[in-house]
Formats: C-alpha cells, sequence, structure tokens
C-alpha cells in the first residue's frame, strides 16, 4: 500500500509542478479573443447538436452570442460585466433535465479542444460553471 | 484475451440506444463483487451513465492473478434512473496449489440517498448490500469458516473535485462495509478467530484527462479464520474513451491468501454500457 500511495502522491506533485502562475482564468483562456473563439466553436458545435439544438429553435444567436461571451469573461474574472437575466430567469420553462446539462458540458470541452486550451484550464471553466446547475434544470 | 477485447470494443461501439446522461468517466468502472466502484471497492456512483430520467443495463469482465491465485469475475448492473442499482456477479477463484475452482455467486444491491458526485454541495452517499452465495464450500469448511452464504452492507461516499489539483479533476472514495466474508467470501463465512465485522476501504484517483484516470484503492478485510488475511491494495489505470467502454488496468497486492504470501500480479477489467 504505501508503495503504491508514494507513487500517487509523486505523480500529484509532479501535476503540480505543471501549474501556471495566478493569472485570471480568462487570461488562461486566451483573453477577449480566445474567449471569442471559444463561444464561436460553442455556437457551431451547439448548431450541429441533435440533443441540444432543439433548445434555442427560436433564441436569436447574436445576442446569445454577446451574453454568453459576457457571462463567461464575468466569471472567469476578466474585464466584463455581466447584467443580463439571471440563470433562473432565462431558464425557467424550459425544461431542460441532467442529461441536457452535461451534453452542453461536453460540447463546451468539446469546443475548448478545439481552441487548444489545455485540459487543466478547461477544468476550471466547467468548475465555475457547475455550481450554477440547480439554477437551471428542473426549473 | 485481445480477441474478447476486440469484439468487446466492436460490440459496444456499434449499439443503437446507450444512456449518455452522465460525463464521461464519472460512474466510474465496476468491482470484482459486481458494484460499480474501482476494482476492489464499491464506490457511491450508480453503474453507467443513467441520468436521473434514464436506466443503463452494463456488462463487465475482469481478472485478477496473482502469484498462486486467479479470480476472475463477470456480470451485469442495472441502473434506473440514478437511484437503485442492481447488480450481478459470478466469481471464479482457481487455487493453483489444488488444482481446483471455487464459484461464488453475489447479487448486489445499492441506493443513492443524497447526492451527485459532481454537483452536489456535499460529497455523493450512497448504502448497498451484497448478498454472496458460495457454491463450492469444501475448502471453507475445512478452513474452518462457519458459514457457506453471507450478507456484506457498506455505505459509501464519493466526491470528484473540478480542476481540483493544478487544473486536473481529483475524484476520492471511502466506504464502510460490514460483512464477515473471508477472502470476498471465497473461503466462507465468518470463523472461529472472528472479532471485527466494520472495514474500511478507499480510493482516490486523478483524471489526466477526460478518459483518463490513475488511482490507488486500499481494502481492509476481516481475519475471521486466524490466517493473517491481509488488506488488499491496487494502482490502476482506467481508460474510458467513451460512454460505451472502459478498460481498467491495476497491479494488485494482495499480501496473504491463505497461507500464501505476497500475492501481487496483474488486473484487467472491461466493461460495456448501454
Ligand atoms: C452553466 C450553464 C449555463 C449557463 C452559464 C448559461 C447561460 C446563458 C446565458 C448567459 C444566456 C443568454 C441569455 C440572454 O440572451 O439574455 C443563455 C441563454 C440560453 N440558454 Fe443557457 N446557460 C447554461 C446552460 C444551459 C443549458 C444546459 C441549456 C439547454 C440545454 C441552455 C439553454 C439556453 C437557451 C435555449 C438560451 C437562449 C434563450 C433565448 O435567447 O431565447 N442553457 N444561457
Amino acid at each position: 500500500m504505501k508503495k503504491f500511495l508514494c507513487l500517487f502522491c509523486l505523480l500529484l506533485l509532479l501535476s503540480a509542478c505543471a501549474h501556471k502562475a495566478n493569472e485570471t482564468l480568462f487570461y488562461q483562456l486566451g483573453g477577449r479573443e480566445g474567449l471569442s473563439k471559444i463561444v464561436t466553436s460553442f455556437i457551431t458545435n451547439i448548431g450541429k447538436d441533435k440533443q441540444i439544438l432543439p433548445y434555442f429553435f427560436d433564441a436569436k444567436i447574436s445576442r446569445f452570442r454577446n451574453q454568453i461571451y459576457d457571462h463567461l469573461c464575468d466569471i472567469t474574472d476578466g474585464p466584463c460585466h455581466y447584467n443580463g437575466d439571471s440563470m433562473i430567469d432565462i431558464h425557467t420553462g424550459m425544461n431542460i433535465n441532467e442529461s441536457d446539462f452535461n451534453r452542453l458540458v461536453d460540447l463546451l470541452y468539446k469546443s475548448m479542444d478545439e481552441q487548444h486550451i489545455p485540459h487543466p484550464i478547461q477544468n476550471k471553466l466547467i468548475g465555475r460553471l457547475a455550481p450554477l446547475r440547480s439554477t437551471i434544470i428542473y426549473i | 484475451m485481445l480477441k474478447l477485447l476486440t469484439t468487446f470494443f466492436l460490440f459496444f461501439s456499434t449499439q443503437l440506444f446507450a444512456a449518455e446522461g452522465k460525463l464521461i468517466a464519472t460512474p466510474g468502472v465496476s468491482q470484482v463483487e459486481g458494484s460499480a466502484g474501482g476494482g476492489l471497492v464499491p464506490w457511491a456512483q450508480l453503474a453507467g451513465y443513467a441520468s436521473q430520467d434514464e436506466y443503463a443495463v452494463n456488462l463487465f469482465c475482469s481478472q485478477g492473478s496473482v502469484d498462486d491465485f486467479r479470480l476472475r469475475s463477470c456480470g451485469a448492473q442495472l441502473n434506473l434512473f440514478d437511484r437503485v442499482e442492481f447488480s450481478l456477479a459470478e466469481q471464479t477463484f482457481r487455487v493453483n496449489a489444488l488444482d481446483t475452482e471455487i464459484k461464488q455467486q453475489i447479487l448486489g444491491v445499492k441506493t443513492r440517498l443524497y447526492g451527485d458526485l459532481v454537483y452536489s454541495k456535499w460529497p455523493m452517499l450512497s448504502v448497498g448490500m451484497q448478498y454472496k452465495d458460495l457454491k463450492d464450500d469444501t475448502i471453507a469448511k475445512a478452513l474452518g469458516a462457519d458459514d457457506n452464504s453471507g450478507v456484506d452492507w457498506y455505505i459509501a461516499t464519493s466526491k470528484l473535485h473540478l480542476g481540483a489539483i493544478a487544473g486536473y479533476n481529483w475524484f476520492w472514495n471511502i466506504t464502510a462495509r460490514y460483512t464477515d466474508a473471508n477472502e470476498l467470501g471465497l473461503l466462507g463465512f465468518g470463523g472461529p478467530n472472528q472479532d471485527n465485522y466494520f472495514m474500511f476501504e478507499a480510493s482516490t484517483a486523478i483524471l489526466l484527462s477526460r478518459e483518463l484516470a490513475f488511482g490507488i484503492e486500499y481494502r481492509q478485510k476481516p481475519n475471521n479464520l486466524g490466517l493473517d488475511e491481509d488488506s488488499w491494495s491496487d494502482v490502476f489505470v482506467a481508460w474510458l474513451p467513451n460512454k460505451s467502454v472502459s478498460v481498467t488496468m491495476a497491479w494488485l497486492d494482495l499480501g496473504k491468501i491463505a497461507g500464501a504470501p505476497d500475492q501481487d500480479g496483474l488486473y484487467l477489467s472491461l466493461s460495456g454500457y448501454f
């Protein structure tokens, strides 16, 4: 058991060494340009997704694009202030379920992959969004 | 083995329906007694990718070969709405020294009491039981075991912390088990030395990518037969390339089994998810 524990801790240390300095998550995602590209990929991926697309049939994409950019920029400590409606107000009545939420998380991971965002930084963005789940699904 | 692997992949990659409501890798894999878990420890997660609106059916086969023994375990799980998990497993335990095989069947039920591995504020919490029926009890009786069937009860709690360790997702699980099974039950239940029923088990892993987990496990065991039954541990790599299959490889350190010391060896496990 001890040797397994040592091995595990060694790996933790190694991964911790790869850690970046404490710059904002917004900056780690590539700043304005980086985040903008992620949002573009994200919208493209939503557009191709059978499960998620139906929710967006009535949405105005240009508005969604701006609002979701502002929201992501704000939540990653970027130089923006999201002043749109609350998550509850936006998503109430859409009947979004657990599986839809995870599907959208999948698409966001995929979009960040496409923009070559390192995996640890991807996890941090998902980590900021995860607490919002209860204000979005089954409401 | 390679052929089995290929067949497995082809079969599960071409299926039409699959529950896909959970995030990839979050259900874990299948442990040796058939419950969703790591390799040795049952985890709080329920088997398969079913969300609370879906059901899932999974199949698995695992094999662990140590110096003097080999354990094969194959079975199936049914996950209903991510609330209840039923599992069936058949274990075949080969004792090289006696050139014989011992079979055991295990029926498991687990229910999720609280939470979600990723999203809930507090760790996920489940309770479960495993009813074990030893089919060949000659060796168990010879070693002094009291029974050829028994029930394990356990409570498990687990959590995945997003980006917790230098940005990598970190998983842990702790399980407390009430049991009188000797070597999982393969050597019967109870015995002359019985004094402790509560066992501690734990696993932890870091997810190097969405599909690849690296971790360790520990499982305490009772010593009812007075044969210095050891705790088990392993280090594992699990690869979950999509929501249809998973492959787990581990190095086992099982200590002393039925008097034979230093039982180390390789573990390989496949799961397929509908
Ligand atoms: C943490 C996850 C989520 C965040 C942060 C989020 C955020 C937002 C934001 C900022 C908007 C723009 C609101 C506006 O136009 O004023 C929006 C709109 C929308 N969201 Fe979400 N959302 C999330 C999850 C989901 C999920 C899981 C679905 C469904 C599968 C969904 C479906 C929609 C739809 C359909 C709109 C467009 C509404 C419209 O313009 O008519 N969202 N969301």
